[in-house]
């Protein structure tokens, strides 16, 4: 069919537009480092300036690494939400996910000061923030579960999952007043997002369970397919729903919640990303849709981290701020110009 | 003659009783239903609103549990059948609109094989034959690579049509296929499932209140009234004067002559 070879060609192209954004995003950072011993260091050689060779290797790799990760794993875990729920607005902020793993980071920077024992123990270190995070993303997503299996109206879904992130919003507001000043800080350079804070061995662990949430991602993707006819239809063709609905959630509360207690909530990609890529293939089929969600959500947070780098100076802008000022016009453009937005 | 009779019986009820049951009370939507649905048949499945059509297809298609009784399809009780053995014999045209309407017409019909396809749902040449086969038969080849959101309810209707015959399966169970069409789909729609009937040799059961097309067309009809639910066919339906039981008199009443319904004019 010649609609295989057009998405066979499309993806050549973005796998090597993504070499390149990977390439340039390494390139800039706050110091300035010649593209030939960037290229050098990355195929292996070190380099004689061992300053400029911890900088690409400790900081600038682990960083675009992270890049792909969050991206690539947001945007299929907004793809999965917007199938599972049949709603173009689904994504892992709006049903909550985030906004659970903000609760979880709240409870234990802020909680801190208020619970104090327990608490204070497990602030201590970075692994308490991840653990927080990955619990509130999964107990919130379970609450919004629970209420889709009840309440079958989709609509209701997300304004209960809007429900649940203004209680965890309040929650948090409560908490950090009762906070100190050096709390309240780290809580909110966590909400900033980051990509650039992990350690080679926390990318070991993030890419594991991340890996995880892309294999079960990658076995529901027939079930994806049917389940744009609505349940009934995927049922009737011989689709066990209740478990496809347990392996589309715990993939996405593997990917979302993971990445998100990482490197902090990174907005609008999550929503963004599967609509843009619906754009360029116009196609439901899963099978393509997943590999190119992969592709241009990497491309989308590599661009994004690269400006907010903004090259040989010596600011780094929170990466929240820019996925949204990327994002939101995207969502909006989307809503306007194509009236309705088709998934 | 008898075992032919029974041999070509694909769909059976047995003191099948219908309708919802819940901790605190059950609610029998209708009960002792005793039908047989045989090969190459068209059955019309008609009653008023709200008297329990859908709630008997569900329970045929084990979308809900019978209060009591049985469903036999190919003589095998409905309960051994798993969820995609059911799906290679039993196939559905629902009323619900399509969740998303960015499908192309081959892409959707496609669907109609996945409880063929492997893992990852790749289509084999078989399949691909299938879905053509499918859209020759319901003759909407041309359609193929238009988007769903670009059809008419008329056309739409007709594409699944065609993914449920892309499913194979012995039974087709439609839910009111004709609502949303105009006087001309409607006809087409059904003089289309009587073509597939009598082609295809399947059985196709689809619930309407088009009364009089069905009488024209079906080789059987299901009439569900509030105290009984009768199979047989449109003559004898006709002179055992059940139409005039559906419904309260003092707005309509069947004309036996004409086979429909007339506006009581004394009123």
């Amino acid at each position: 069919m010649p609609n295989k070879k057009k998405h066979n060609i499309v993806f050549v192209a973005l796998i090597l537009v993504l070499c390149i954004c990977f390439f340039t995003n390494i390139s800039f950072g706050s110091v300035a480092i010649p593209f030939k011993s960037i290229f050098n260091s990355l195929i292996g050689n070190t380099l004689e300036n061992t300053a400029w060779n911890h900088i690409i290797l400790q900081y600038r790799l682990p960083k675009a690494v992270t890049a792909i990760i969050v991206g690539s794993g947001l945007g299929i875990s907004g793809l999965l939400m917007q199938t599972l729920f049949r709603n173009p607005l689904a994504g892992p902020f709006v049903l909550g996910i985030s906004s659970g793993a903000s609760l979880g980071v709240a409870l234990v920077i802020l909680g801190s000061s208020v619970f104090g024992g327990f608490f204070a123990i497990l602030f201590a270190s970075k692994w308490g923030i991840v653990l927080a995070a990955s619990l509130g993303s999964f107990l919130v997503l379970l609450a919004v579960t629970l209420v889709s299996i009840k309440v079958r109206d989709t609509m209701a879904i997300l304004i209960i999952g809007l429900m649940f992130s203004s209680i965890t919003s309040a929650i948090v507001s409560v908490l950090s007043y009762f906070g100190s000043a050096e709390q309240l800080q780290q809580y909110i350079f966590w909400g900033f997002g980051s990509l650039g804070n992990l350690s080679w061995q926390e990318i070991v662990i993030l890419s594991i369970i991340y890996l995880l949430g892309l294999l079960i991602s990658i076995t529901t993707i027939k079930s994806l397919n049917s389940l744009l006819l609505g349940e009934n239809y995927a049922k009737s063709l011989g689709v066990n729903i209740k478990k496809s609905r347990l392996l589309l959630i715990t993939a996405t509360s593997l990917l979302a919640g993971t990445i998100t207690a990482f490197a902090g909530p990174i907005a609008f990609i999550g929503l963004a990303i599967p609509h843009i890529t619906r754009q360029i293939f116009n196609t439901t089929n899963h099978k393509t849709l997943v590999p190119a969600v992969f592709l241009i959500g990497a491309i989308v947070m590599l661009v994004c981290d690269s400006i907010s780098q903004l090259p040989n100076t010596q600011f780094t802008l929170p990466i929240n701020a820019i996925t949204s000022l990327v994002g939101a016009p995207v969502v909006i453009w989307l809503l306007v110009k194509k009236r309705n937005m088709l998934f | 003659m008898l075992t032919q009779e029974a041999h070509n019986v694909v769909l059976k009820t047995k003191n099948l009783s219908i309708g919802y049951s819940s901790k605190k009370e059950e609610i029998v939507v209708a009960s002792n239903i005793n039908i047989a649905l045989k090969k190459g048949e068209l059955i019309g499945l008609i009653g008023t609103n709200g008297i329990g059509k859908s709630t008997f297809l569900r329970t045929l298609t084990k979308v809900q549990p019978p209060i009591s009784g049985h469903v036999f399809i190919n003589n095998k009780s409905l309960n051994t059948y798993s969820g995609l053995n059911l799906a290679k014999t039993l196939s559905l045209v629902l009323t619900e609109p399509l969740a998303s309407k960015n499908f192309t017409v081959f892409e959707l019909v496609a669907l109609g094989r996945q409880p063929y396809t492997n893992w990852i749902g790749n289509l084999t040449a078989t399949d691909i034959n299938a879905v053509n086969n499918a859209l020759t038969e319901i003759n909407i080849e041309h359609l193929k690579h238009k988007k769903c959101f670009e059809l008419s309810d008329g056309q739409l209707q007709k594409v699944l049509i065609a993914r449920a015959l892309a499913q194979d399966t012995d039974i087709i169970i439609l839910d009111e296929p004709t609502t949303h069409l105009d006087m001309y789909h409607k006809a087409r729609t059904l003089k289309l499932l009587k073509e597939l009937a009598k082609n295809t040799n399947k059985t196709i059961l689809f619930s309407s209140h088009e009364i009089d097309l069905a009488i024209q067309l079906c080789d059987e009809m299901i009439v569900m009234t509030k105290n009984d639910v009768v199979i047989n066919t449109p003559c004898n339906l006709i002179s055992s004067g059940i139409f005039n039981a559906l419904f309260p008199e003092d707005l309509i009443a069947f004309d036996e002559t004409s086979g429909s319904f007339k506006i009581n004019k004394n009123i």
